[in-house]
């Protein structure tokens, strides 16, 4: 498969399960990496400046209709929904989902709609159940999932629950992801 | 879901939009449809129909749904002092500029219940600006203008807009501007007196003035790529010359063909002032 997008959802213990996949994702990966990571309304550009001193990509907080372009991981700014559509971004303020602005949820949804089989969605650690639902609409648009074993996270809940919903294609601890990631993406 | 499913999933979206605007005039065929769809769904389950197509059915033959369907649709969520950094620029890059005018004229585009228009308004009479100010604050949404002119707001709202006005440099005491009632806080009577609140669609209705100042902000992250260039459009040719645009905060005028048509006041800041 010819795949397009990489999503990432992340929440308690999001920074550092985060700072690991880009830190070990080679420089020259060439898919757009979008990222919801849950914080609270006010963190500022702190987040994306402290992964960015460990990832070799270029870490952007989209603006809305901002376009995708390979090589670069996006990170949905605090206090919006991020959605993609075909080619750009869009942002929203509707109303929280599970609790969560951002959501992975409606993240995920919005990019299988747009990307159907040629996404890859992740799931890492995190003390909700926010994106189980997500993961459940990207396989049902085709597209191909990898959930970080729940032994290997620092809270376990979010990924449980996404294993609970769906059937995924991997289950992987943290420190093989971003091995996987870059051998489908056909960048080894 | 398949690609056939997909396919008419897309359709029966783009036949409800089609049937809304035909038949009573209020288009959303341009708007972003990621989140539209979500909201369309989200109607169509609380009305507890399992298809689109049955949604489109209801809304045609029972026009009293209409305005519920419609209110789904919007998303009116605002604040005082939204993104305090906005109004604290505005205070120290804008108004100076503004003073150099005999009469100020604002347009608040997309001004929901309110909150922002008196904002402005705050801020202007603090500056000493606010008595040769008119600010017409529009919105599609004939619900929420009502609110915005009845200039009453949840009092536990107010702790926020308390700090948000303080980090937008205010050095008053919020509580001036409102009195408490029962739950409300009533804007201080006179606040709203330069205020017009009234209906405009940016979709379908033209320029009706000219302004020094227009804001609107998170309007456009509702509309698709082309309908937001179009409302930049309008926006551009109801801006005077040097006048000033104010956006919002993860909005900017990049990837917009009027793009080298502004300049940035502020680095990082949405607020940008018409040079040609
Ligand atoms: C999220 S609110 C933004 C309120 C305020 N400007 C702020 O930033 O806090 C978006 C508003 O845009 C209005 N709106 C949506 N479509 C519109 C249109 N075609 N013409 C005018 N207003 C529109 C909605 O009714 C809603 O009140």
């Amino acid at each position: 498969m010819d795949y397009k997008l990489v999503v990432v959802g992340a929440s308690l213990g999001g920074f550092d399960a985060l700072t690991t996949i880009l830190e070990n994702l080679p420089g020259n990966f060439k898919l757009p990496i979008v990222v919801v990571q849950h914080r609270t309304r006010d963190t500022g550009d702190t987040l994306r400046a402290n992964i960015q001193l460990r990832s070799h990509l270029l870490l952007v907080e989209p603006d809305d209709k901002t376009e995708i372009t390979p090589g670069k991981v996006y990170l949905a700014p605090p206090n919006y929904h991020l959605l993609v559509e075909k080619g750009y971004f869009a942002l929203s303020i509707d109303p929280p989902v599970e609790y969560s602005r951002p959501s992975i949820d409606v993240l995920f949804e919005s990019a299988a709609i747009a990307f159907g089989p040629a996404l890859i969605g992740v799931v890492l650690t995190g003390s909700n159940r926010d994106g189980a639902k997500g993961v459940s609409l990207v396989k049902e648009y085709g597209g191909y999932v990898i959930v970080q074993d729940p032994l290997t996270a620092e809270s376990k809940t979010m990924p449980e629950a996404a294993l609970a919903l769906s059937q995924v294609d991997r289950v992987l601890p943290l420190e093989e992801i971003p091995l996987a990631l870059a051998e489908l993406s056909g960048t080894l | 879901m398949d690609s056939r499913q997909q396919e008419r999933e897309n359709l029966e979206i783009e036949l409800l939009l089609e049937a809304i605007f035909r038949y009573y005039g209020f288009d959303f065929r341009d708007y972003a449809p990621a989140s539209l769809r979500r909201r369309i769904i989200k109607a169509r389950d609380q009305e507890g129909i399992s298809t689109i197509t049955g949604l489109t059915e209801r809304l045609l033959h029972n026009p009293n749904y209409l305005d519920r369907f419609v209110q789904a649709l919007s998303v009116n969520v605002t604040s005082m002092f939204r993104d305090p950094e906005f109004f604290l620029t505005f205070r120290k890059k804008v108004v100076p500029m503004l003073r150099t005018y005999p009469s100020i004229q604002i347009w608040n585009a997309g001004c929901s219940t309110g909150e922002e228009a008196y904002s402005l308004a705050i801020l202007l009479e603090e500056e000493g600006l606010y008595a040769r100010t008119r600010i017409y604050a529009t919105d599609i949404n004939e619900e929420v203008l009502k609110k915005a002119r009845e200039g009453i707001f949840p009092l536990e709202d107010m702790k926020d807009y308390t700090a948000n006005y303080m980090k937008a440099g205010g050095e008053k005491s919020f509580s001036e501007y409102y009195s408490a009632n029962y739950g409300n806080a009533i804007m201080r009577p006179g606040l709203g007196k330069n205020i017009t609140f009234a209906q405009h669609n940016l979709v379908t209705d033209g320029p009706f003035n000219q302004f020094q100042v227009i804001c609107c902000r998170n309007v456009t992250i509702y509309f698709n790529k082309e309908l937001k260039n179009r409302v930049h459009e309008l926006l551009y040719q109801s801006l005077v010359n040097f006048g000033i645009l104010g956006l919002g905060s993860k909005e900017s005028i990049h990837f917009t063909p009027k793009q080298g048509r502004y300049e940035q006041v502020e680095n990082t800041i949405s607020l940008y002032r018409k040079i040609g």
